[in-house]
This record gives structure tokens, C-alpha cells and sequence, in this order.
């Protein structure tokens, strides 16, 4: 039966059919739903680790434990793994651990948009990398033979548009895989200096026989088409070349992009007029080919940024411009914003008023730094809200209206140590946790200070405030980020103490079944004065009647928070 | 047999991944190869999204690109206009009259801009904007916009109404499976 299954659906299906058991991830857009769909199937144990080391880690000593093993993170995630994935490479496995990573070129959802192909090239650990849902499935199959063949942890890497688009997928029954005996076996798993010695040996004859076995395998496929004109590709970017050049050309589809082959490549080119390299990000492909004499075209015609497209192969290869007919300019954009009801919102207009320095953090309150709050002042990676705002207070001690926002998820991911860095070393920061008990920005996900597992399951919650004091924080404070005027009055106060503090603003996302949902708010247009107060806090529900120019609110969108009717100095928004 | 190329765009929050589940589970079955795209995540916060139906003998790339849509589905005016670069000359665009306003016109930075629907037929585009709203509310929800839109779709492209009511028995909720049948009738009727 074929079905149309999500790339990162395919993708579980394949852990489902080729036998794996555990999956522990952290999400992480474009990857996600891997985990999700993972979660569906009684044959796999699934969970949502704190953050993508901790899942690696569990991955891996699964791997040990003899069963196939998973792990899904988005790019910027495995930089959180690199530190178990660079030794378990070392290590190997006992039975196989696929590792799958979700790049994103054109930064749909991310903070960068590095090309996680140097972390396998730096690893030296194999990467696969399908080119739709069919190959998604299909190679999780490769990458679990491979890894235990070669005794290697081994990557599958995916793009936003394998991962977030469908195509048809033949659906087949699950095999079993016998559980692996447990041996102990210090040289190969217990990476001292001199255990590891040996081992970095290993782990360079290993990548000299996966490269022999790459030169002549199923998931690298020469397509001959007689043209004098070669390209070479993977992934999505081999679907672009294929859409916009057809058969005009023969192609090298790479379903392996680390390590890569040489003879078939150099055999590919021979005789041909010109060679193009199609790939997205850096020249992992091209540099590969120009170290080994390989004469390509890649990056002086592709760009080193963003995403490819088959117009752009067509206007590159072909010098076809690709004329579209119609157009109206300078329209309005709608960037994404905080939804309606959104309990982050109070908080950030009290921030926003305070002038204060907000040191920001990656979730849906990044949208706290979009007009109209424009109250976020640093956003880098998980975790830096709170260990940036200490050293930004070591640099400025005497002012010390900076705090740090970070939500639920994030703080156990890695703001947790930050705190502990705030509180040993002694900085009189202001934390606050939005506590909002969801992931939210990924598509609520739990998280272990939600108390429930990704498999629904009751479980122990991080307990916040207790975790705040065990820390050395003395001065813990929780509000509900609904009521400004208490939020602004507790803020101020921290901000004033002489030791560090947390203020856990809590109130669940307005998406989850927790919810606090009321009926929509009024607006009485005889008592609008126009002051637009209540269109500081930039609700999509609220907008500028045109023919009068008083305020008026969406029903369809609006969820009766009351955020606005505390603003309006003049009574005229009120409970239907 | 060549490729039709789909477009779905609104705001986040419309309802348009509904739309493109149901024509993914009807296409496949007529024997068509389809790709389906779509981003998640950020964009899907209030924001201008998209999403790519493609279907043929063979499809390669998951993606629509400018000037290559046979179809745009819009939810909403400004989408629709801004999307417009990617329809084909011959394309047809079927949007909904609804406005929603972005932030930046929340804001008071930027007006909503007038007479979309009109300026978009000036500029020679096969056009067809509907009430979708009204009709989606008179269907008993607001947000069944999705299902109307592809009623009009399945009229304009001949494509079997007892298919997408196949469709909206699996996918669809039980309780909202009537008013959304309702709602496809409607947009079916439009062109009657």
C-alpha cells in the first residue's frame, strides 16, 4: 500500500519497520514530528530528553544496551550533542544508532543556518541524506546495516523540504531485530587515552572502507543520460536539478554525502564537457571533488546562503530567465506574531516599559522582539539568556536593569546551568521563566517540568521554584504574567534586590487544553477615545476600524485574556 | 502527464493544512504521484504561510516556484497578492474577500492596502474572489473557510465531490464532519 507520509513521518516509519526501540530526542523544527510519529507505534519506547546531549547519550547507551536506537535534533541541536557524537564515534556501537538532523537553508525556523555536513566530515561519522519520504524510510534501513556493519553511530540528514514535504511511500511490515548480547568491553567503550589511541585508528580505517563501500553502493546512483553536461546532487537539491533540467543531463544523485566516493565521481566526469555541483550551504561537495583534481562548478555560480531552487538551476545551467507575469508591489508583510491571548505578552509590555535590557532566548517569546513590544535585546542560542545576562553584568555591575526571559522548556534544556553559574559566581541578575507548561514554538511539545511524558504518561515535574532554591537563588518569585500592574511592581523589586532572583511567570500557552479560554472581549465605540493604548501590546485581535478610527476586536480570534481592558484608562473594552 | 501545480496561502491559524490533507488523500488515489509542502514552526505564529500541492505522472521538486502555478487558493486578500508572482500566466486565482490585517497595519505603520481584489483583476489576472467567510459562517463556523474554498476548487477543476466527502469522513472530526460537507456544498454551489 502506498501512502503519502511526511518526510519526518517516513522517517519513523522506517524506525518502526527496521526494528529500532528507542527514541529520545529533543525537538527541534524541521525534525520534530520524527519523534512524534515515533511515539505512535507500542514497538518503540520514545521520550523527549531535556535537551539533544542527554538524548544522544541515552541513544547511544541503548546502542550499548543491544537494541537499534534513534535520535532526531534539529541543526543547532547537534552542536548540543557534538560532545557525546564526536566519542561515540570512537566507540561505535553494539546495535545501531542512527542519528537524524534537520538543517534548515533559509532559516525558516532558526537562529543560523550552518550546514551540519562539516559535523559529519569532523565526526567522521557516515551521513546519509534522502532526497524524499520514500529514501527517508528507505535509508533508515541503509543507515541501521551500516551501522552495524561498520561499527559507527550513523547521521541522516534531512532539509526543511524533505522533512516538511510528503510524497508516496510503500508501506511494509516491521522486522524485529534480535536483541544484541551485552559484552563488557572496556577497550572498545571505556575511551581513556589509551583505549581512544587505538581507536582513532580504527575510526580512520573504518572511514577508508565506508568511502570503498560509497564508491559502489545502492544509495549513490549514476544516471546516464548521454549529455556532455554532468550534475551532481543530493537531497532536495537533486530534485530541484531534476525538475528544472529533466533528462538534458546526466546526474550523480549522492544518497551518501559523508564519506563521499572519489573514483565514481572522477569516472562520472571523464569525457564530460562541463560538471555542475547543485548543493545548498558550503562546497561539502565541491571542495571534496577540487581536493582530488575533480574540475566542478559549484559556488561560483550557486549561492553560499540560503536555499536553491529549480528556477535557479534553470538560470544557472541553462541561462533561462524565468519570467513571472504578474505583480503588486509593496504590500504590507505579516510577519508571525504572539497569538492572541498569548501569556507572554503581559511580560513583555511590562519589560518594554521598564526600558529594562532583555536578554532573550529561543521559543515563541523571540516574537517579544517583533513590533509593536520590540523588547528582546539578544537572541543566540538555548540557554545564553541567562548566562549572557551574567557576564553582561561582570561588564556592568553598576546598571543593573538587564534580565534574562527564558521559557519553560529552554530552562531545563540548558538555562539551568547558567543560573548555577549566576548563583556561584555571584551576579544580581533577574531571571524570569515564562512558564507557559509547553514547548510551545515546536508544536507543544511536554517537557519534564510539565509533568506528563511525550507518550501521555503522568510523571514526576520539575518542581521550579524548589530547583531555583536547591540552587543557591534565594529570592524566588512566581506571578501571573496577566497581571501587569503585580508584574511591574515584583520586576522592579528584583531588579532592585542586591543577589540574584527568579520571577517564574506562569500561565499556560493559550494553544494547550490547559488553557484559560473566556469569551471575547467588547470594544463600546461611543467610549473609544482612539488613545490606541491597547494597540501597544500588538494583539492580531485588535485592529483600527478604518471609518471611524475607533478600536475594534476580531470575536473569531479573540480569547478573552482581559490584557487589553486593564490598559484602557477609559473603560471602553469590557467582558461580552 | 504533466504537472499541476497548487498553491494554498492565508495566515497561520486559517485552517490551510486541512485543505491540503484532504486533497493529499484524495490525489494519490487517483493514481497521480504527489508532493505536498509545507513549512511548520514559525510562520505558522499569525503569519503569512504556504503550502505546495503538486501532482502528476512524475513529480520531482516538492516545491511550487514563481510563475508555475496552474491554481492559487487564497484565504485572504493581501495573501493573495502577495503570492501572485507565482501564478501562471493561464493560472487561476480563487480567493476568499476576507481581510486580515498584519501586524504592521495593526500598528498603524502601514494601511491595509484598498481594492485588492480590484487591482489584482487590472492587472490580468484570471480571477475569482468570494465571500468564503460568509459562506463558512452560514455553514456554522468561521472556520471552515478551507472547506469552502476547495468546494470552488472541485467545481472549477471537475474533481468528484464524493471524493473530498470520502475524505472529510476520515480525516475529519465526527462532529464537525456535517458542517464541514456543508461547508464543501456551499463552494460547490458557487459556480453553479
Amino acid at each position: 500500500m502506498k501512502k503519502l507520509l511526511l518526510g519526518n513521518e517516513a522517517v519513523a516509519r522506517g524506525l518502526y519497520e527496521y526494528g529500532c526501540r528507542v527514541v529520545s530526542s529533543y525537538p527541534g523544527t524541521p525534525s520534530t514530528e520524527i519523534t512524534e510519529f515515533a511515539a505512535t507505534y507500542p514497538e518503540i519506547y520514545a521520550e523527549w530528553a531535556p535537551n539533544e546531549k542527554v538524548a544522544v547519550e541515552t541513544a547511544l547507551g541503548a546502542s550499548f544496551g543491544g537494541v537499534r536506537s534513534f535520535s532526531a535534533m534539529k541543526h543547532v541541536g547537534l552542536n548540543v550533542a557534538a560532545d557525546p557524537v564526536f566519542t561515540a564515534s570512537y566507540t561505535g556501537v553494539n546495535a545501531g544508532l542512527v542519528i537524524a538532523v534537520a538543517d534548515d537553508p533559509g532559516m525558516h525556523s532558526s537562529q543560523n543556518e550552518q550546514d551540519s555536513r562539516n559535523h559529519a566530515v569532523s565526526s567522521k561519522i557516515p551521513m546519509l541524506e534522502p532526497s524524499d519520504s520514500a529514501e527517508c524510510r528507505d535509508f533508515v534501513g541503509v543507515a541501521y546495516e551500516l551501522s552495524e556493519k561498520y561499527d559507527t553511530p550513523v547521521f541522516l540528514r534531512l532539509s526543511t523540504r524533505i522533512a516538511h514535504s510528503q510524497s508516496l511511500v510503500e508501506i511494509r511490515e516491521r522486522t524485529e531485530q534480535p536483541l544484541k548480547p551485552v559484552d563488557k568491553n572496556p577497550k572498545k567503550y571505556v575511551m581513556t587515552p589509551a583505549n581512544a589511541i587505538p581507536k582513532h585508528k580504527f575510526v580512520e580505517n573504518r572511514t577508508a572502507a565506508i568511502r570503498e563501500w560509497a564508491e559502489n553502493c545502492s544509495v549513490n546512483t549514476v544516471e546516464e543520460n548521454g549529455s556532455e553536461t554532468g550534475v551532481i546532487a543530493s537531497g532536495t537539491c537533486y530534485q530541484y536539478a531534476k525538475e528544472a533540467l529533466g533528462d538534458k543531463v546526466s546526474y550523480i544523485k549522492l544518497g551518501m554525502v559523508n564519506p563521499l566516493p572519489i573514483k565514481l565521481i572522477s569516472d562520472f566526469c571523464k569525457g564530460r564537457k562541463k560538471v555542475y555541483v547543485v548543493e545548498e550551504l558550503d562546497p561539502v561537495i565541491e571542495n571534496h571533488c577540487k581536493a582530488h583534481g575533480i574540475d566542478v562548478i559549484g559556488k561560483e555560480l550557486f549561492p553560499l546562503c540560503g536555499e536553491i531552487s529549480s528556477n535557479m538551476v534553470k538560470e544557472k545551467i541553462l541561462g533561462e530567465k524565468i519570467e513571472s507575469g504578474f505583480s503588486i508591489s509593496d504590500l504590507p508583510v505579516r510577519p508571525p506574531v504572539m497569538c492572541s491571548g498569548c501569556p507572554h505578552r503581559g511580560m513583555f509590555y511590562v519589560l518594554k516599559k521598564l526600558g529594562v535590557f532583555v536578554n532573550g532566548d529561543i521559543g515563541c517569546y523571540t516574537l517579544g522582539g517583533a513590533a509593536p513590544l520590540n523588547a528582546i535585546d539578544t537572541t543566540v542560542c538555548m540557554g545564553f539568556s541567562v548566562s549572557g545576562l551574567h557576564g553582561f553584568l561582570k561588564a556592568n555591575g553598576e546598571s543593573k536593569k538587564s534580565v534574562a526571559v527564558i521559557g519553560d522548556s529552554t530552562f531545563v534544556h540548558s538555562g539551568i546551568t547558567g543560573l548555577i553559574n549566576m548563583a556561584y559566581n555571584r551576579s544580581n541578575g533577574t531571571v524570569i521563566v515564562l512558564d507557559n507548561s509547553i514547548t510551545g514554538m515546536t508544536g507543544h511539545q511536554q517537557n519534564p517540568a510539565t509533568g506528563i511524558t511525550l507518550k501521555g504518561d503522568m510523571t514526576t515535574a520539575v518542581d521550579l521554584e524548589a530547583l531555583c532554591k536547591a540552587i543557591g537563588i534565594n529570592r524566588v518569585r512566581v506571578v501571573d504574567p496577566q497581571e501587569i500592574d503585580v508584574v511591574e511592581k515584583v520586576v522592579k523589586e528584583e531588579l532592585e534586590a542586591d543577589e540574584p532572583s527568579v520571577i517564574i511567570a506562569r500561565r499556560p500557552c493559550i494553544m494547550i487544553k490547559k488553557a484559560i479560554i473566556n469569551p471575547p472581549y467588547k470594544i463600546d465605540p461611543e467610549k473609544c477615545k482612539k488613545c490606541k493604548m491597547c494597540m501597544k501590546i500588538g494583539c492580531p485581535s485588535l485592529s483600527v476600524d478604518p471609518e471611524n478610527g475607533t478600536v475594534r476586536v476580531d470575536a473569531t480570534l479573540c480569547v478573552g485574556c482581559g490584557l487589553c481592558k486593564k490598559l484602557c484608562k477609559f473603560g471602553a473594552i469590557s467582558e461580552n | 502527464m504533466k504537472t499541476t501545480n497548487i498553491m494554498i496561502v492565508g495566515v497561520g491559524g486559517q485552517g490551510t493544512l486541512l485543505a491540503s490533507r484532504l486533497l493529499g488523500h484524495i490525489l494519490p488515489g487517483m493514481g497521480y504521484d504527489v508532493k505536498i509542502s509545507e513549512v511548520h514552526g514559525m510562520s505558522q505564529r499569525g503569519g503569512s504561510v504556504v503550502t505546495f500541492v503538486r501532482y502528476g505522472s512524475e513529480v520531482c521538486s516538492p516545491i511550487v516556484e514563481k510563475g508555475e502555478a496552474d491554481y492559487i487558493i487564497a484565504f485572504e486578500q493581501l495573501e493573495a497578492a502577495r503570492w501572485l508572482s507565482y501564478l501562471k500566466k493561464d493560472g487561476k486565482l480563487i480567493t476568499s474577500s476576507q481581510q486580515i490585517d498584519p501586524m504592521p497595519v495593526i500598528t498603524g505603520v502601514r494601511a491595509y492596502p484598498e481594492s485588492l481584489p480590484d487591482r489584482i483583476k487590472q492587472a490580468g489576472v484570471d480571477e475569482l474572489c468570494i465571500d468564503v467567510l460568509s459562506l463558512a459562517k452560514k455553514a456554522g463556523s468561521s472556520k471552515a473557510v478551507n472547506v469552502v474554498l476547495l468546494g470552488v476548487f472541485a467545481k472549477l477543476t471537475g474533481l468528484s465531490p464524493d471524493l473530498f466527502k470520502e475524505a472529510i469522513d476520515l480525516i475529519v472530526k465526527e462532529k464537525f464532519r456535517q458542517m464541514n460537507k456543508t461547508a464543501f456544498d456551499l463552494g460547490y454551489a458557487v459556480l453553479q
